[in-house]
């Protein structure tokens, strides 16, 4: 057995592979097919205030490679998860991660704030990257300025590990990486989905309720590499990679491009069991190339 | 109730009508339990444009061969796909998913009422009825008599009301039209079939108060809860047509608001 574990600030995890904010549910609705146990970490949905009922049907579209989705933070709110769902993450022999979102400074705050009296949950995602809302989510993500001012003041309000999940709907990712780092953030994670759209030529309408929506899956890979090989060369943080990973190679390519972790999101769908052939594929792998830990193989694209 | 992952081996695929077959497929295994009115997530591969699983209901199941079958239209490359498949090939599954249609009380008189691909789980749910020691009546809808799906096992459980929308065979126009679903007092109406059928057999069953569930097709990425992409605007707010439904009382949709 190689030694997979890995630091994200002074969070460890027993390996690098999670599963991303919005396709894993509270992970529960997994639990019949994977054993969570066996996971680095779960990102669990995105997490706002005050309730939300998201945006309307049709919030899908299969594109080549991928899909689009809008659906816009549908969640119960804070008060809901810490009376319901919270007790029942607390059980889980894994690491769960908030995904948390707002519309305004002020509610980023405060639901940092909250979810920092929840003793199970050691880190949160500060997601100022979401495509799907009307205000707040990718706003924040895409402007220095607000970027600076809301990590800045979740970092107050929240003491245990933040990470800060960037768009990649901008021009030069690694200027969010910085002031995120800068800020104090732990770590950041990227990518989140890329904006794009579909047309129904049969209907001559969007096939989307909102016209445009977010882009994921294996399409968006590359883009995200290169992001995230990119921002891991620009800060010193922990880069967790994700975007498109649909294998255990897929993972294994943005650990060598400079992630010290990796996230799976839209495989899941399709195949439940991705994360766990990750990790085994990331043990074997290592093995054969006598490696004793994946820190030795981090960036390593740099390096040969 | 617990779902699985499981790669099943096709034992037959058959042709019914144009662009509609049966496939069939074993568990080796051992089925768990199944209730009418859950899907399969299908795993279709050899075709590189179909991206996401699909879903599919669950027409039929037979505990002494450990056969599920499946009815399924082509509606794009995926179910060509499978309309493909061969005797002996494994296909990968995620299931049992989705909820049930509640079965009726003993002395209930019910009806099931569906079209196309839409008949696909009402004869698994015929067949838990008739096994519960109701009767049940079919009420079939197809666009003309070419199109009229092989509908034996159908009318094995009970009567078949057949209805045409050219009035080439059966009852002329939709089911609704037909006289035995005005004119007989049903006790429960279960319905699947295209949206424009569902929504009439609702407006049908409002009117004269008469229990209704139908099974919807929302589009899905996952199936299993986790993507929230399949959502369905009722009363007790967006709930997800995978894991709340695909089965929905009409009492409890706002339909007039998912247009
Ligand atoms: C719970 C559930 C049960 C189903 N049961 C059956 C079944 O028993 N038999 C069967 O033949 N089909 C069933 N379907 C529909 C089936 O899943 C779709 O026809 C299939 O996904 C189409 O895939 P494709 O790759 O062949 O076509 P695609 O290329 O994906 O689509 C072809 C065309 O059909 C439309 N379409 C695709 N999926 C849907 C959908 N869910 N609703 C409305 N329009 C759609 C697309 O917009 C496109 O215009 C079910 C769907 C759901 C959600
Ligand atoms: C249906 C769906 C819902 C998502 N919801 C969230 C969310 O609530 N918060 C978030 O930060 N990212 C969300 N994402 C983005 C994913 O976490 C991930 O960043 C993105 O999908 C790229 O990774 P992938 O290609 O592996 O899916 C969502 C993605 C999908 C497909
Ligand atoms: S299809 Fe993913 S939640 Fe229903």
């Amino acid at each position: 057995m190689a030694d997979l574990r890995i630091k994200i600030g002074s969070l460890e995890l027993r390996n690098p592979v999670m599963l991303a904010s919005g396709t894993c549910g509270y992970g529960a609705e997994l639990e019949d097919l994977i054993d969570l146990s066996k996971l680095g970490a779960i990102v669990v949905k995105g997490t706002t205030l005050e309730p939300r009922e998201g945006n309307p049907y049709p919030r899908m579209a299969e594109t080549a490679s991928g899909m689009l989705n809008a659906v816009g933070l549908q969640n119960k709110g804070i008060g809901y998860f810490e009376k319901h769902i919270y007790p029942t993450l607390a059980e889980y022999d894994t690491h769960v991660i908030v995904n948390v979102n707002g519309n305004t400074v002020e509610d980023y705050i405060e639901l940092s704030r909250r979810i920092d009296r929840l003793a199970s949950i050691p880190a949160i995602e500060l997601n100022i990257s979401c495509p799907n809302v009307k205000q707040g989510g990718m706003i924040f993500g895409t402007n220095p300025t607000s970027a600076r001012e809301v990590i800045a003041a979740v970092r107050k309000a929240y003491s245990r590990t933040l990470i800060v999940k960037l768009s990649p709907n901008v021009t030069d990712i690694t200027e969010f990486a910085r002031i995120s780092e800068e800020e104090g953030a732990e770590a950041v994670s990227l990518v989140n989905t890329l904006l794009g759209m579909a047309v129904d030529p049969k209907t001559m309408k969007p096939v989307l309720s909102t016209v445009t929506g977010g882009l994921s899956g294996p399409a968006i890979k590359p883009v995200a590499l290169r992001m995230v090989w990119q921002t891991a060369r620009a800060v010193k943080i922990p880069v967790i990679g994700l975007g498109g990973i649909m294998n255990g190679d897929d993972a294994l390519e943005f650990i060598m491009a400079g992630a010290t972790a990796v996230q799976i999101g839209t495989a899941t769908f399709i195949e439940p069991r991705t994360a766990l052939s990750a990790i085994v594929n990331m043990d074997s792998f290592l093995s054969e190339r006598n490696y004793d830990s994946i820190i030795n193989i981090i960036g390593i694209i740099n390096r040969i | 109730m617990s779902k699985r992952i499981e790669d099943l081996t096709v034992t037959e695929n058959h042709r019914l009508a144009e662009g509609f077959f049966v496939v069939k497929v074993s568990s080796s295994a051992g089925l768990p339990e199944i209730l009418p009115g859950q899907f399969v997530q299908v795993l279709v591969t050899e075709s590189p444009s179909t991206f996401l699983r699909r879903p599919i209901s669950v027409h039929d199941v037979d505990y002494l061969s450990n056969t599920i079958s499946l009815l399924i239209q082509v509606a794009g490359a995926g179910t060509e796909r499978l309309s493909r498949l061969r005797h002996g090939e494994t296909i990968n599954l995620i299931y049992p998913l989705g909820n049930a249609f509640t079965l009726p009380a003993v002395g209930e008189k019910v009806l099931l009422a569906g079209g196309g691909c839409g008949m696909a789980p009402l004869l698994f749910l015929g067949r838990k009825i008739k096994e519960s020691g109701i009767e049940p009546q079919f009420a079939l809808g197809f666009r003309n008599r070419s199109r009229i799906l092989e509908h034996e096992q159908f009318r094995d459980l009970g009567t078949v009301h057949l209805a045409t929308e050219d009035g080439s065979e059966g009852h002329s126009g939709f089911i609704t039209d037909i006289p035995a679903f005005r004119e007989s007092k049903w006790d429960r109406v279960y319905c699947c079939g295209p949206e424009p059928m569902m929504k009439a057999v609702a407006a049908l069953c409002l009117e004269r108060d008469i229990f209704c569930e139908v099974s919807l097709e929302n589009l899905m990425a996952c199936g299993m809860g986790i993507c929230l992409c399949c959502i369905v605007p009722t009363t007790s707010g967006n709930l997800c047509s995978c894991t709340d439904g695909p089965v929905f009382n009409i009492r409890d949709l706002k339909w007039q608001t998912s247009e």
